[in-house]
């Protein structure tokens, strides 16, 4: 089997350009590796077909070595289109990444973050648990069961606390919960995104 | 003229209902009867294949009238069939629960119309990648359903998503290179891509070669398969999709990279040169994954680490070589399939009555909504192996094989089999004590339609709308049917096990396979070195 040099030495440098444009951080640059290493695989199928031989028309009078090998050739069609129409989608979503975030760059997962940080402590299952949590209190023979409230909460309850929200007072409980991530009023991350 | 004729079929019919919801993109209600209709259809087809080789044998169909190995095949056999059946009968399901949210309410997470022409999209490359029998062909049926995930990965095109979305894209296109690579070089050294050819051919180069390409294909799979240390992009991408979507992305996708290891592990490159390593990965994968779900407090993010660490056990099934072990492997293929994406479309029923999926917020659920307390209860215990659902089937059948095999690796597997085993209990009971069991009030600042009295408990209030359902009948409905499915895997285990057995010894046999594509004549190559577990096992 023959293979053109200068085909080689081409994909060999694609191929390296490819990888180390993916290795980035910047989103356009890692679509640009992402083609030349497309780009240079179709050189590597091409490369497989072996020499160049006369186009695989049927003729009587042609000795079948001398036609080129159509396989590679119907493969790399193939995959151009799959490249072309993954670029287009990439370019779609770089585009969307930027509009929404202003950033042409891989962004960390908010959530892989906010577990790395979570301590280890877990207030759920670590702490003690001072007074009963069934949703059965067993009331005590003999007594009000005042001692063993089932609710947690003090007789204080910040249910009619209130804080001042610009013009107006609203109260603390909703307050908080707007504050919370996942709530539908909070304001766009540092992600982005319009709800 | 026989049924297997008609096995292009199940890739062409979700293509053709793509082509029509495409067209009726503005009737959304014609659109759901279309595709509903079509992959109820492709199931019922897909069953009749399943019939036909139900007990044993192999049937090629040649694309185009083209003969191998130059044309196009596709093989049905008993592997094949029971994963279009498996995987069709859960695209059922998610299409049904995607229906019933886009019908409840029409916001923004809802999947959109472009929604029914991507979703078939997907199934028809997941049917092409279970029936292809030749490399390229794979790699296209890979590219179709990837293609369509990105898009589904990227519905509504909100900064989460597209965040994910940037991942998952560059991530599965380096795997599709490296793939096309693999097919570019082992063209190269035999000049084919059937895969039965392949069969034969490979076993002549030399062994360099052969583990040159054989690593390709295992690394390439891999990525698409989330094996450790390849898995790192799967809880990242998967859980910001919208719930049915990733309900139908954690039960097929990563199970097509699995059929496709088992392929090249079987057919392509039989013998066990590879073995100890996919061990190890095998045992990685399971430990880290679930421990990684550990960490976890979003359901979601919770069940792509038991996802992954879950994978585990079908490539230590796989790894084994054993008929016992592949046979246990292709089980527990078909019953993960089930099992993932029915906790998926559950979290995503409990993401809309409890207002969240963190396992912080969400509380009481057991008392507000006793149904999906059970909906959620079926298949949490099935994947954690408590008997006698058909994850702890799956798992013994496992364990067996590895004893079976008795070497010190595979005995290590065996108890990081059921070590991941007990931690996925763990997991699941945290979610359970907490989304189901603990009282609303206690929960870190609950939704306030999980504090509502009970009269109001039917709707709420959601993306400033008011009285949506929280849990429509069809969502419910279509949940519960899939839950169904995987109890009646566990009670049809028996016949489902002597199947995968048989599909198991075929083959690690190799000859049907070769000799339905390529005639009665074709020479098997013997398997280089034939370990003994291997020869005992077929008596």
């Amino acid at each position: 089997m023959n293979v053109n040099l200068t085909l080689l030495t081409v994909m060999g440098a694609l191929y390296a350009c490819g990888i180390y444009l993916i290795m980035e951080r910047s989103l356009t640059r890692v679509l640009l590796g992402l083609m030349l290493l497309a780009n240079a695989t179709n050189l590597l199928i091409l490369a497989t077909g072996g020499y160049a031989g006369l186009a695989p028309m049927f003729s009587k009078d042609t000795d079948p070595r001398d036609y080129n090998d159509p396989l590679p050739q119907a493969l790399i069609l193939t995959s151009i289109v799959i490249s072309f129409a993954v670029t287009a989608f990439m370019l779609g979503i770089i585009y969307r990444s930027w509009v929404l975030a202003r950033q042409d760059e891989i962004q960390d997962d908010v959530e892989d973050i906010r577990v790395a940080e979570t301590p280890s402590f877990d207030a759920e299952d670590d702490s003690e648990v001072p007074v009963e949590t069934s949703e059965f209190p067993l009331t005590m023979i003999g007594s009000d069961g005042r001692g063993i409230s089932d609710s947690g909460v003090s007789d204080e309850s910040p249910e009619h606390a209130t804080v001042k929200a610009g013009d107006h007072s609203i109260r603390a409980k909703d307050a908080a919960a707007e504050e919370q991530p996942g709530s539908q009023n909070v304001a766009p991350g540092p992600e982005g995104g319009v709800k | 003229m026989n049924i297997a004729s008609f096995a292009p079929l199940a890739v062409v019919l979700p293509i053709l209902g793509a082509a029509l919801t495409f067209v009726l993109i503005r009737h959304s209600r014609a659109q759901r009867v279309v595709s509903i209709t079509l992959l109820s259809l492709t199931l019922l087809l897909e069953c009749i294949l399943l019939a036909s080789v139900w007990d044993g044998g192999t049937a090629a169909v040649n694309i185009g009238g083209w003969l191998p190995p130059w044309g196009i095949v596709m093989v049905v056999d008993q592997f094949s069939s029971l994963m279009l059946v498996v995987s069709s009968t859960v695209s059922l399901a998610v299409l049904v629960y995607a229906t019933g949210q886009g019908m409840a309410d029409g916001d923004q997470d809802a999947p959109l119309s472009i929604f029914h022409p991507t979703y078939l999209i997907l199934v028809a490359g997941v049917s092409n990648a279970f029936l292809s029998g030749d490399l390229f062909n794979l790699y296209v049926g890979f590219e179709i359903l990837l293609t369509a995930s990105y898009v589904l990965m990227t519905l509504g095109g909100t900064g989460p998503r597209i965040r994910a979305g940037v991942t998952y894209v560059v991530v599965s296109v380096v795997s599709s290179v490296l793939f096309l690579i693999a097919i570019a070089m082992i063209y190269g050294a035999t000049g084919t891509i059937n895969m039965a050819d392949l069969a034969i051919k490979l076993a002549d180069l030399d062994p360099g070669t052969q583990m040159l390409l054989h690593v390709m294909l295992l690394v390439a799979f891999g990525i698409k398969a989330a094996v450790f240390p390849l898995s790192f992009w799967l809880p990242d991408s998967y859980p910001t999709a919208p719930a049915p979507v990733t309900a139908v992305f954690a039960g097929l996708l990563t199970k097509v990279g699995v059929y496709a290891m088992v392929r090249t592990e079987t057919l392509l490159f039989p013998g066990d040169s590879l073995n100890t390593p996919l061990m190890v990965a095998a045992l990685l994968t399971m430990v880290v994954g679930i421990l990684g779900a550990l960490a976890q407090s979003d359901i979601k993010r919770l069940l792509s680490f038991t996802l992954v660490s879950h994978i585990g056990y079908m490539v230590f099934g796989l790894a084994m070589s054993s008929v016992a072990g592949l046979g246990a492997a292709v089980f527990y293929v078909a019953h993960h399939i089930t099992i993932q994406t029915s906790l998926f479309l559950v979290t995503g029923l409990i993401e809309r009555r409890g207002g969240s999926s963190s396992i912080d917020r969400v509380a009481g659920l057991a008392k507000l909504s006793p149904v999906l307390a059970l909906l959620f209860f079926v298949p949490a215990m099935n994947l954690a192996g408590i008997p006698p659902f058909s994850g702890f089937l799956g798992k013994l059948g496992l364990m067996q094989a590895g004893v079976a095999l008795g070497t010190p690796l595979a005995y290590a597997l065996v108890i990081g089999g059921v070590l991941t085993s007990l931690l996925t209990l763990l997991a699941i009971a945290r979610v359970w004590n907490r989304a189901f069991w603990r009282k609303p009030e206690d929960a870190e600042n609950p939704d306030p339609v999980l504090l509502a009295s009970p009269e109001d408990a039917d709707s709420g209030d959601r993306a400033g709308k008011r009285n949506v359902t929280l849990l429509p009948r069809t969502m419910v409905g279509s949940t519960l049917g899939l839950v169904i499915f995987g109890v009646a895997l566990t009670v049809f285990a028996g016949p489902l096990f002597r199947v995968a057995d048989q599909s198991a010894v075929e083959m690690l046999d190799r000859s049907a396979y070769i000799q339905a594509v390529l005639g009665e004549n074709a020479p098997v190559p013997p398997i280089a070195q034939p370990e003994p577990a291997r020869q005992e096992a077929h008596k």
